[in-house]
């Protein structure tokens, strides 16, 4: 049986590189040894996209995108489908789970420097990624055709309103109607389920191909590749497969256990992952009380609504995801790792995660003059981080590095 | 072939013809799939002008139509609040409706064509969302005289849909064409006189 497996896999390696493949990504890919927890979040990232593919494509199959059916599909799916309710709750707690899980995954890039020479594509790949991640996420937000839905989607799609002279025309053009529509739901659907999708699916691909060009960076922010053993392997390296494949799926499973405990308990998350407008149907002639977008974009959100200018608004938003593009080109710092940084990257880091979350939660609440001058300190220091990056990181003072990883 | 045959210059050359054209033809491809974004013949027969009837509307009262899916209001405007509305010039970003939207008829303080009846669009022009009527002297702020007030972003309008100054709505909301059929009929998306 053993002898006939090796055939078989012979006769295909002959006709395309199976067992290379392999041995490159997997089998013999070094990673340092010293990963630790943030390092969890990378293929914690993966399965959440697959829970999302394979919940995603099953929702299509009750789901009705028209504006006179989609409410109601969804009430069928949450009812009268077998299983349904799980399959449409393991999606909505997948969306957050999945910005959870990214956030992270971006906060260790800053933690460590990982978006340093030489990972520059690594990370640009990676806000690729986001991007889209953050179009798909909005888009699929409108499907309910919820309260939520519509008027989210409206403000969202009237920000492209503000740019000079086109703003009107593009609008009417995105929307394919006077107003937010039935063509609307149905060219967002088929941008949700198809075309986001597989360029997310391929920036995922480009982003690991990246990855393991230049290697993985880890917690000491030392290259392993400086240091290799006379058969050319890196002496701080240790190989994926078995070592990393055993610690990811221990992530794996306790994270897990968390998704199911959410998706089962409390998959509104009180209101944050499900917004309680959602379940009264789009209505485009009244506007709920209160809008505020899912958790997950009330950090930009609170930018926008910071600036009292509608243009400016739309470019602060815009510039608060932008600077995080050019992050390899603002840091002139000479190590990678916070564990080396000096105080002034520490602190700095420090008040943007402090900003962030901030900004996420006034982004969530009603404005209120005392809340709008909050959003406006604290989105100022938001900024601050990126533009004061190249002159702090080029002055602080860091410690020594070591030769090997600890 | 021998490499001394290549003329370099001529593959260069026929290369980048070749490319330009390619280029030129894929991007004329993509034209189909842009205009299929653009409202369908359907949509926009669907943006018709619409009648309304205003003779059951009372003083202060306010009532929403659809429009090419968008909600039109009509206020009775009662004559405190007529009167009100020329007080109001210094605290407005546009009080002369110079970069707002509405047909030249009504491009006055009452940015109305009969002063009694207001008809707007009742969509902020900041991001979308419907303002709410807040007809109450001091409901919003102490010194609120009466208007439209987005719960969105907390962008505010007097009674004749104009932009209160410090707040984020860019401009005073968009006026519909409109005309009277008769006293008490209107016709909203006619598309009479110009827009300015």
């Amino acid at each position: 049986m053993n002898t006939l497996f090796t055939k078989l896999l012979a006769w295909v390696d002959e006709r395309m590189p199976v067992t290379k493949a392999w041995n490159e990504h997997i089998g013999q890919y070094y990673a340092p040894k010293n990963f630790n927890f943030w390092y969890f979040f990378g293929s914690l990232a993966m399965v959440v996209l697959v829970i999302q593919l394979v919940s995603g494509i099953w929702l299509t199959m009750s789901y009705n995108p028209s504006a006179e059916g989609a409410f109601d599909s969804v009430e069928f799916i949450m009812r009268d489908v077998d299983y349904g309710w799980l399959i449409r709750y393991m999606h909505t707690t997948g969306a957050s789970a999945f910005f959870i899980v990214i956030y992270l995954h971006m906060f260790r890039g800053l933690l460590y420097g990982s978006f340093q020479k030489p990972r520059e594509l690594v990370w640009l790949i990676g806000m690729g990624i986001f991007l889209v991640l953050m179009a798909e996420a909005f888009m699929g937000y409108l499907l309910p055709w919820g309260q939520m839905s519509f008027w989210g989607a409206q403000v969202i799609i009237s920000l492209f309103g503000a740019i000079p002279y086109v703003g009107e025309a593009l609008t009417l053009w995105i929307r394919g109607d006077y107003n937010i529509s039935g063509a609307t739901l149905n060219r967002f659907f088929a941008l949700h389920v198809i075309a986001l999708p597989l360029i997310l699916v391929g920036l995922v691909f480009l982003h690991i191909v990246a990855l393991h060009k230049v290697g993985s960076n880890n917690p000491d922010g030392i290259e392993i590749k400086k240091l290799k053993d006379v058969n050319g392997k890196p002496l701080d390296g240790i190989p994926f497969h078995p070592y990393y494949s055993v610690k990811d799926m221990l992530g794996v499973v306790v994270f897990l256990i968390v998704f199911a405990i959410v998706m089962f308990f409390m998959p509104e998350m009180g209101g944050f992952f499900i917004e309680h407008p959602n379940f009264v149907p789009a209505d485009p002639l009244k506007t709920p009380e209160h809008i505020a977008p899912v958790w997950y974009f009330t950090p930009y959100y609170s930018v926008l609504r910071a600036i009292p200018d509608k243009f400016l608004g739309v470019v602060g938003m815009g510039g608060a995801v932008a600077f995080l593009f050019v992050l390899p080109w603002l840091d002139r710092s000479s190590v990678r790792s916070i564990r080396y940084r000096g105080p002034y990257y520490k602190t700095a880091l420090g008040l943007f995660v402090v900003s962030f979350i901030v900004l996420g939660y006034l982004g969530s609440q009603a404005p209120t003059p005392i809340k709008t001058l909050l959003a406006r300190i604290f989105a100022a220091i938001y900024f601050l981080f990126f533009i004061l990056m190249p002159i702090y990181t080029k002055f602080d003072k860091n410690k020594p590095v070591p030769e090997r990883v600890t | 072939m021998n490499k001394d045959d290549v003329d370099a210059g001529r593959r260069r050359f026929l290369t980048t013809a070749t490319s330009v054209i390619g280029g030129v033809g894929a991007a004329f491809a993509l034209v189909p799939f842009l205009g299929a974004w653009k409202p369908s013949a359907k949509a926009q027969a669907a943006g018709a002008p619409v009648e309304v009837d205003i003779s059951r509307l009372d003083a202060g009262a306010q009532m929403t139509v659809e429009w090419r899916g968008k909600p039109v209001w009509v206020v009775r405007r009662t004559d405190a609040m007529i009167k009100e509305l020329n007080n109001l010039t210094g605290r407005l970003r546009d009080p002369n409706s110079e970069e707002s939207v509405q047909p030249l008829d009504a491009k006055n303080t009452y940015r109305s064509i009969k002063s009694e009846y207001f008809v707007a669009v009742g969509i902020c022009t900041h991001l979308g969302c419907v303002p709410t009527y807040r007809p109450d002297i001091g409901g919003v702020a102490a010194d609120w005289p009466g208007g439209f007030y987005c719960p969105c972003h907390g962008s505010s309008y007097d009674l004749a849909g104009r932009v209160y100054k410090g707040v984020p709505a860019p401009a005073n909301l968009e006026i519909p064409p409109y005309e009277y059929l008769s006293d008490t009929v209107l016709l909203i998306g006619a598309d009479k006189g110009a827009t300015a």
